[in-house]
């Protein structure tokens, strides 16, 4: 009897640890970071999945962006959204001079190779081209917090304060919206 | 018996007095006072030490006679524990108690009149003080310096280096732009923290010429370690000439490898966070790299600043200092080689 306690104490024990370990190995993934990456090739990478125009942009996209999975990587993007002064035409996700990216509406995609694209290549009507002014790590570390604004990522790795007074709820927070497409505002 | 001890004793002597010897100089040290306030500090941490020591001694010495007392008696015939004191010992007894505890008072209250007064001059005649006016502001993992001036065309904009004239008091005020941070330079001063939102105030003041290196003091993050300064104390004709270069804009280059450099930098992603002014180059996300030839480290006083350094920073920061903002950079060696020959006209 006192063999068989023991022995269901022993399973007790046994499964709250493997639980533990799981959770704490998701969470390592979450803050994975890598601080020796190999120096970025000398021309940004040439991809255009969709076009410059609105239209036909929908193209979908094998390429996914690994920096979505890490907390850091988003942060590190929601930074440079306002040392790069993206802020500046997109007013912390609201929109201003360029559009909201907060809304569920999206005028050229909203897969990460479509963001990425758009910051490389610019846009119609105001959006500059960043092709070899920002590296592309730090072009996917803003794709991925553009996509957080919207409640595209994880729950767990989008960023959940801000540093100053936000016209929105944090990133974390905001509930998803389910991307639409959408023409450019007239 | 006496000879073992001393044998054990003399390399723990040597080796205290080589701490000391050795602790007190330097160019990071409290013990090597340069300044004012730093001399208080200096006079209180002796106190402390002297007094501390004496307490040590005297302790140690007691402790000895207690365990010396105590084998004598267990010796002795009879065992059982004194519970009916005598009158007299016990007077004797609560004596020692009260003057003990008399002692301890008085020395803490000693402590803390000096620590008081000392407190008091690093903070008094601060309003007087109103010879240079430098802002630092606390970057994760830099300083930016930032000379104010009433004149608005004679403020300008460095990193990681602080120039101050022999005997003038420098007021800084202290801000800082993402974590907490706090600025500590021991041979002139004690800690100040950064706090991000506020602005701190202090000023110290070199009796010397000299370099002292200054430190990060608050953890604030992955490259806390090295995030060091250093301040520049010298003569006033030569922190004037020091000043009258640092207004000027950057230089323009005149060799042609240099002039491609200029251009790779306006064209590429150096000029997304680094400013030089007399050019297109504006950002504050980095050091403001204007003056870049003329200082003395790089990295936040990482690395002295050569041409060896400053291209291996270039290529791959991260090897260096690993987490640090500045990402890695695929140049060619051609390019690489331009790039720092401009930064090497920008004295």
């Amino acid at each position: 009897m006192l063999r068989k306690v023991f022995r269901l104490k022993l399973l007790c024990v046994v499964n709250v640890a493997a639980i533990v370990c799981a959770l704490m190995s998701v969470s390592c993934q979450r803050e994975k970071r890598v601080f020796e990456s190999s120096p970025p090739p000398a021309q940004s990478s040439q991809v255009t999945l969709s076009q410059i125009r609105p239209g036909a942009q929908t193209a979908a996209s094998p390429a996914s962006n690994d920096a979505e999975n890490h907390a850091y990587d988003v942060n590190e993007g929601k930074r440079l959204f306002t040392q790069y002064n993206c802020s500046g035409c997109h007013a912390n996700g609201g929109g201003g001079i360029g559009p909201a990216l907060m809304d569920e509406k999206w005028i050229y995609g909203s897969e990460p190779v479509n963001i990425y694209s758009t910051i490389i290549e610019g846009r119609p009507n105001g959006m500059p081209s960043f092709r070899n002014k920002v590296p592309d790590s730090q072009v996917w570390q803003l794709a991925a917090y553009v996509r957080s604004m919207s409640g595209q990522l994880r729950k767990d790795v989008s960023p959940n304060r801000s540093d100053d007074m936000m016209p929105h709820k944090s990133e974390q927070a905001s509930e998803r919206k389910t991307p639409q497409n959408s023409s450019p505002p007239q | 018996m006496r000879s073992k001890y001393s044998q054990l004793l003399s390399p723990g002597i040597a080796a205290l007095a080589a701490l000391t010897s050795t602790a007190c100089s330097g160019v990071q040290s409290a013990l090597d006072p340069a300044g004012p306030q730093a001399h208080n500090i200096s006079r209180l941490w002796w106190l402390m030490f002297y007094v501390c020591t004496a307490v040590f001694i005297a302790v140690t010495i007691v402790l000895g006679l207690a365990i010396n007392r105590s084998r004598k008696i267990s010796g002795a015939e009879d065992l059982a524990p004194e519970l009916e004191m005598p009158p007299e010992a016990e007077t004797r007894r609560r004596n020692i108690v009260a003057a003990a505890t008399a002692f301890t008072v008085v020395t803490l209250f000693v402590f803390l009149v000096a620590s008081f007064f000392v407190g008091r001059g690093m903070s008094a005649e601060l309003s007087a003080k109103q010879g240079v006016v430098v802002e630092v502001t606390g970057h994760q993992w830099w300083w930016e310096v930032r000379y104010l001036n009433d004149d608005a065309s004679s403020i300008f904009t460095t990193a990681n280096e602080i120039h101050i004239p022999v005997g003038t008091p420098v007021t800084l005020t202290l801000k800082a732009s993402d974590v907490i941070h706090s600025f500590w330079v021991p041979n002139l001063h004690g800690k100040t923290d950064a706090i991000p939102g506020k602005v701190a105030t202090m000023w110290f003041q070199a009796d010397r010429p000299g370099t002292y290196r200054g430190q990060c003091a608050e953890y604030c993050g992955l490259q806390h370690a090295h995030m060091g300064l250093i301040v520049i104390a010298e003569s006033r004709e030569q922190f004037n000439s020091w000043i009258t270069s640092q207004t000027q804009p950057a230089i323009q280059p005149s060799s042609a490898t240099a002039a491609r450099g200029q251009q790779i930098f306006m064209s590429g992603t150096c000029n997304m966070c680094h400013a030089i002014s007399g050019t297109e180059a504006g950002s504050n996300i980095g050091p403001n790299l204007t003056h870049i030839a003329s200082r003395q480290t790089i990295g936040a006083a990482t690395m002295t600043n050569l041409g060896d350094h400053l291209s291996q920073w270039i290529a791959d920061s991260q090897k260096i200092k690993p987490g640090n903002r500045m990402p890695p950079h695929n140049l060619s060696p051609e390019d690489l080689q331009a790039v720092i020959d401009y930064m090497q006209t920008l004295k």
